[in-house]
């Protein structure tokens, strides 16, 4: 039985080979995420684990701000007199105060940001000649040429970024700063590595100490963080531990353990969305390619029912015929899951590549092939496979012995009724939480209408069959009339195996639809985003970091004196715990704010005090607060009590929260300003005094005067470039729909090989034989286009709808692009089709009819 | 010699339902006797292989019953049913019915391999000695002839030693000469092993091979010959036809 198992692997190899390829794509996918985000992990570890000393002092942090920190940049230091007492401590061998700040950029020679909004760019000071090593005992910095800056005007680069800026030692580089002045110009004296390896892209910049106190500092004798080396042979909690008894109120020592794991949890968690991101395709892929293989073991199934009827009739169980047919699965499984592998590897390659020209570089760190890849890549791939394979083994073990005597063998079709009841059972369930998404009070609607898409879209893959019927009859007509005979044949060979037709286009309705769903979501975004700003955008200008760092409030006073300019009004984004919620805030001029913008206050009124905030009405309702109530504001230096002044109605203009300008000092923050709205004097051309506004912002690339229209471009430019990079992933789950389509029409042309040669033999052109196996193609193709367009646009306005609160207030259906899909669709099957139907037409007439 | 190695008892198959059923077996009563070939012949319709797919398990009967040495074949589920076939039952099929991606070899053992049984050599020597292919064994079923593809199919149906082989029109496909070798195989597989063999045909020449005849038409168990001859099988047959035809 095994031999027989072996033989007819071999014998089909190529036919399991096109499946396995569903199994290759979906498991390239899987791998390559895993090894690609295991990569970025290990460089992160290594910056991670390379850059911490024994211990460090540095303002109190509570846990959890992780992602709060990019954002507010802490205003808090530590006096430089503590480098001294600490160094005064027995435990300790060298102390280093350092200086750091994130928020400036390189210019480079032809004038742009280097890195843009990839990795950051982190400022240093140069310390002292003999540095802190890291916890392992190891330089953390490897001067590589030049000198270390000690003078004011002089700073150094990491080696990479000077090359990528296109500057040399000697040369004068160009520094957009988020202090004063807006552009540093300063003489490039060194260059450095990083022992820990590759940076990861992120940019370093080395000041001489004075001039990094003056700059992140405001000129004060402290720092941001004191590092320590301890004593040989004490632990870092020894040594932190007496250094604790020597710092001042509100900081605290840190073993390196401590601050390392810490930035892995960080890394950890951006890299956990990156993951999930790039899984959920590879499980598209992967569903979608459960379609290809059910479709294809059912056909092998088929084809070899007469020796399987053999086997049963010589003695064979339903168990024995089943299991070989698994084991076949099996096979396929583990194949396609080594030849993914594979591929995956070079997939991580080349988001490596892609990565990196977005700035995260990853040219330090090799390839990590972890054995929990391998492991997961081989269970998935041989798992899928296996259950795809499930249920045609199952049919396969049906086959009645007697069929073995029979000369035309038709495979025991267990009837729809079962199949048509599950599909209804998905669809009411479906219907049912996606209604209950939209219009119960239920908690969590998104999830619910999630789940409803998903029932609708198992029950539609489900109930093909049946819903096919009325699509193929339409081109059943319109083939005949267009194309005659030929036309008849095709339409009638597409009709004459529901199932298998409907399972092909299945897999081609999943890709499309989820492809439909988000151009609609990406048209509606960007609808609502126009009509958003149509609506709120009240301020003739904004002004505006490109990075969305902070810049510096002198901004706000050099336009002030801009001549035209009626009035200015600065914001700043803050982050904070709002009664433990992240919570992402606008501290506003209460008073500037309201000549520009009105904000519509469902219940109490502006924040006027120092103590008070105000909240968007859905943040007022998730975390259940109301005007009049106190809050707690957790920042990362300081809680704060305050009291809630008024609720207003979700708008793009302030983030979830409003707060008076005050607070961000008395919070520990540093103020810089996110975004300056600006309106101009009536009588005065906005031309003119748009080009006074970029002559007053300086030339620091980094900060950008917007007005209405440029404003929603770069809104929508940020939503077409994350909808562009989902739709080249979903392109993916269309190539194992377009491969099942080939697939299918292969295997249906060895099936009618008998037929097909009598066709031939009563005087069916070649053309026109190819022509027939084209339309049908094509009747597949389009009927998964419209399935899936049909189901896509249900999920996209359901989720419009369900995100309407959100601020997804317009619903857009792009109906041009749907129609290029159908057409595409059309193409993509007669693609399909050429190397089917060329096999098809080189068939010998007479071997054909004689068959066996 | 004298056992009986199968007995159908009151044999009815019908298809269809209503005024479009087809009664292929209206009753059949036969005894096949151990240690014979039996033929079994009948015109186009009558039931013949109806009656051999009952017999052999292959196909359930609409009442009556078939027993197999002692076994009734109603009683078995399909697992049992799938065993008798497999330790008790051999076939040789009109198309050869031959795996087409294993040799020779491969295919005489499967049976064997499917039931995770280890060949019994030297009868295995004895089979492919006598069906004259000892040089073909490692040959693919589209590198031989119909008549070799045959006989490879009868050296199948014996190496499990089955206590019956049905033999549905195993020379239908064949020319007369390649029909006559696997005849006379066959024969001697009855004489030399005492193999019980149950063959349907409608070839006269191929009935002569066999001890006995049993005619057979719509349905019915009509007539019985035996040491037929090509020439007494032939008047038999003529003389049902014109019986049927009045």
């Amino acid at each position: 039985m095994r031999i027989v198992t072996w033989r007819n692997l071999v014998a089909r190899k190529v036919r399991l080979l096109l499946s396995a390829f569903a199994i290759v794509l979906g498991i390239a996918f899987l791998s390559g995420s895993l090894v690609f985000t295991d990569t970025i992990g290990r460089s992160f570890d290594r910056i991670a684990y390379g850059t911490v000393t024994d211990v460090a002092v540095r303002p109190a942090t509570e846990d959890g701000d992780a992602i709060a920190m990019g954002i507010n940049r802490d205003a808090r230091s530590i006096p430089a007199e503590y480098v001294d007492r600490i160094a005064e401590l027995p435990e300790v061998d060298k102390v280093e105060g350092v200086v750091n700040s994130t928020g400036l950029f390189v210019i480079k020679r032809d004038n742009r940001l280097l890195g843009g909004t990839g990795a950051p760019t982190i400022a240093y000071n140069a310390g002292s000649d003999d540095p802190v090593p890291n916890a392992a005992g190891e330089q953390i910095i490897d001067w590589k040429a030049g000198e270390v800056p000690r003078e004011e005007g002089e700073i150094a680069l990491d080696a990479r970024s000077a090359d990528l800026a296109g500057y040399a030692v000697g040369d004068t580089v160009r520094l957009a700063m988020p202090s004063d002045p807006p552009v540093l110009e300063a003489r490039l004296v060194g260059t450095f590595e990083f022992s820990a390896g590759g940076l990861a892209g992120a940019t370093l910049v080395v000041f001489d100490d004075a001039s990094a106190q003056r700059y992140f500092l405001d000129g004060e004798d402290a720092f941001n963080v004191i590092q320590i080396d301890g004593v040989e042979g004490l632990s870092q909690r020894e040594v932190a531990d007496a250094v604790a008894e020597v710092i001042p109120e509100g900081t605290e020592a840190v073993t390196g353990d401590e601050v390392a794991q810490e930035s892995k949890d960080l890394f950890d968690q951006l890299l956990g969305f990156l993951n999930t991101f790039l899984l959920v395709f590879a499980a598209i892929a992967l569903v979608v390619g459960t379609f290809l293989i059910v479709n294809t073991f059912s056909i092998l199934v088929a084809q070899r029912s007469r020796e399987l009827a053999l086997l049963r009739a010589l003695g064979a169980s339903r168990r024995q015929i089943g299991r070989s047919v698994l084991i076949e699965a099996c096979v396929v499984g583990l194949v396609g899951s080594t030849v993914g592998l594979g591929l995956g590897f070079g997939l991580a390659l080349l988001l490596k590549v892609l990565f990196s020209n977005v700035g995260l570089d990853l040219s330090g760190t090799a390839l990590v092939f972890q054995p929990r890849t391998v492991v997961v890549s081989y269970v998935v791939g041989v798992l899928v496979t296996m259950l795809a394979a499930w249920v045609p083994a199952r049919r396969a073990g049906r086959v009645p012995p007697i069929a073995a005597m029979r000369d035309e063998v038709a495979m025991p079709e267990s009837s729809l009724r079962w199949r048509l009841a599950l599909a209804l059972l998905f669809g009411l369930a479906g219907a049912g939480a996606m209604a209950a998404g939209l219009w119960l009070d239920v908690p969590r609607p998104v999830i619910w209408v999630g789940l409803g898409i998903f029932g609708v879209l198992m029950a539609v893959a489900l109930g093909s069959p049946l819903i096919a019927a009325p699509v193929l009859a339409v081109f059943g007509v319109l083939y005949r009339a267009v194309f005659g005979a030929v036309g008849l044949l095709a339409a009638q060979n597409a009709r004459r195996n529901p199932r298998r037709t409907a399972a092909t286009a299945s897999a081609l309705m999943i890709g499309l639809a989820l492809v439909t769903t988000m151009s609609i979501l990406g048209a509606s975004i960007n609808k609502s985003i126009d009509a958003g700003v149509d609506r709120e955008f009240s301020a003739d200008f904004l002004i505006q970091n490109v990075s969305n760092q902070p810049f510096s409030p002198k901004i706000a006073e050099a336009v002030a004196e801009v001549p035209g300019v009626a009035q200015t009004s600065p914001s700043q984004l803050l982050v904070f715990d709002l009664d433990g919620a992240q919570t992402f805030a606008s501290a506003i001029e209460v008073d500037s704010f309201q000549e520009i913008f009105t904000l519509d206050y469902v219940a109490g009124e502006s924040p006027s005090g120092d103590d008070e905030i105000a909240v968007s009405e859905s943040t007022s309702e998730r975390l259940g607060v109301g005007a009049g109530d106190r809050v707690e504001l957790g920042f990362p230096g300081a809680d704060l009590d305050v009291t809630v002044s008024g609720v207003y109605a979700d708008s793009n203009v302030v983030g979830q929260a409003v707060v008076p300008m005050s607070m961000v000092p008395r919070a520990g923050i540093k103020r810089g300003d996110t975004t300056l709205a600006v309106n101009v004097e009536p009588d005065r051309g906005t031309r003119t005094v748009r080009a006074a506004l970029e002559r007053a912002v300086g030339d620091n690339p980094t900060i950008v005067v917007q007005d209405k229209q440029a404003f929603a471009e770069a809104q929508r430019a940020q939503v077409d470039t994350l909808l562009y990079l989902i739709y080249a992933l979903l392109g993916l789950a269309i190539v194992i729909a377009v491969l099942g389509i080939v697939n299918t029409l292969a295997l249906s042309v060895i099936e009618r090989t008998r037929e097909i040669g009598l066709l031939r033999a009563v005087g069916l052109t070649r053309p026109q034989l190819r022509r027939m196996v084209r339309l049908e193609s094509v009747a597949i193709a389009v009927l998964g286009a419209v399935l899936g367009i049909g189901a896509g646009l249900l999920f996209g306005v359901t989720l419009q709808r369900s995100f309407a609160d959100d601020g997804l207030t317009d619903l857009a259906v792009p109906a041009a692009s749907l129609a290029i899909f159908v057409v595409l669709a059309a193409v993509v099957g007669v693609l399909a089709a050429v190397l089917p139907a060329r096999r098809a037409a080189r068939l010998d007439v007479l071997e054909a009819i004689a068959g066996e | 010699m004298t056992t009986v190695a199968a007995r159908a008892t009151d044999l009815v198959k019908t298809y269809g339902k209503g005024h479009a059923q087809v009664r292929a077996l209206d009753g059949v009563s036969i005894d096949i006797l151990g240690g014979e070939f039996t033929a079994v012949m009948g015109p186009s319709g009558s039931g013949k292989s109806t009656l051999m797919h009952c017999m052999a398990a292959l196909d359930v009967p609409s009442s009556g019953r078939v027993t197999i040495g002692d076994t009734d074949l109603s009683e078995l589920d399909d697992k049992a049913l799938t065993i008798m076939r497999r330790e008790k039952l051999g076939f040789v099929f009109q198309a050869f019915n031959l795996v087409p991606t294993l040799t020779a070899e491969e295919n005489i053992l499967l049976p064997l391999s499917i039931a995770g049984r280890k060949p019994d050599r030297e009868w295995y020597d004895r089979v492919i000695d006598a069906v004259g292919l000892a040089d073909r064994l490692t040959h693919r079923p589209n590198e031989m002839s119909g008549g070799q593809q045959q006989r490879v199919a009868c050296a199948r149906a014996l190496v499990s030693r089955p206590e019956i082989v049905f033999a549905d029109e195993p020379t239908g496909n064949l020319d007369s000469t390649s029909g006559a070798e696997v005849l006379s195989f066959l024969r001697r597989s009855v004489d030399e092993f005492c193999q019980t063999i149950v063959m349907v045909t409608h070839d006269p020449v191929a009935a002569s091979h066999t001890d006995r005849v049993v005619f057979l038409a719509d349905g019915r168990v009509v007539s019985e010959l035996r040491e037929p001859t090509a020439e007494t099988v032939l008047e038999r047959m003529s003389s049902i036809q014109r019986r049927m035809g009045a």
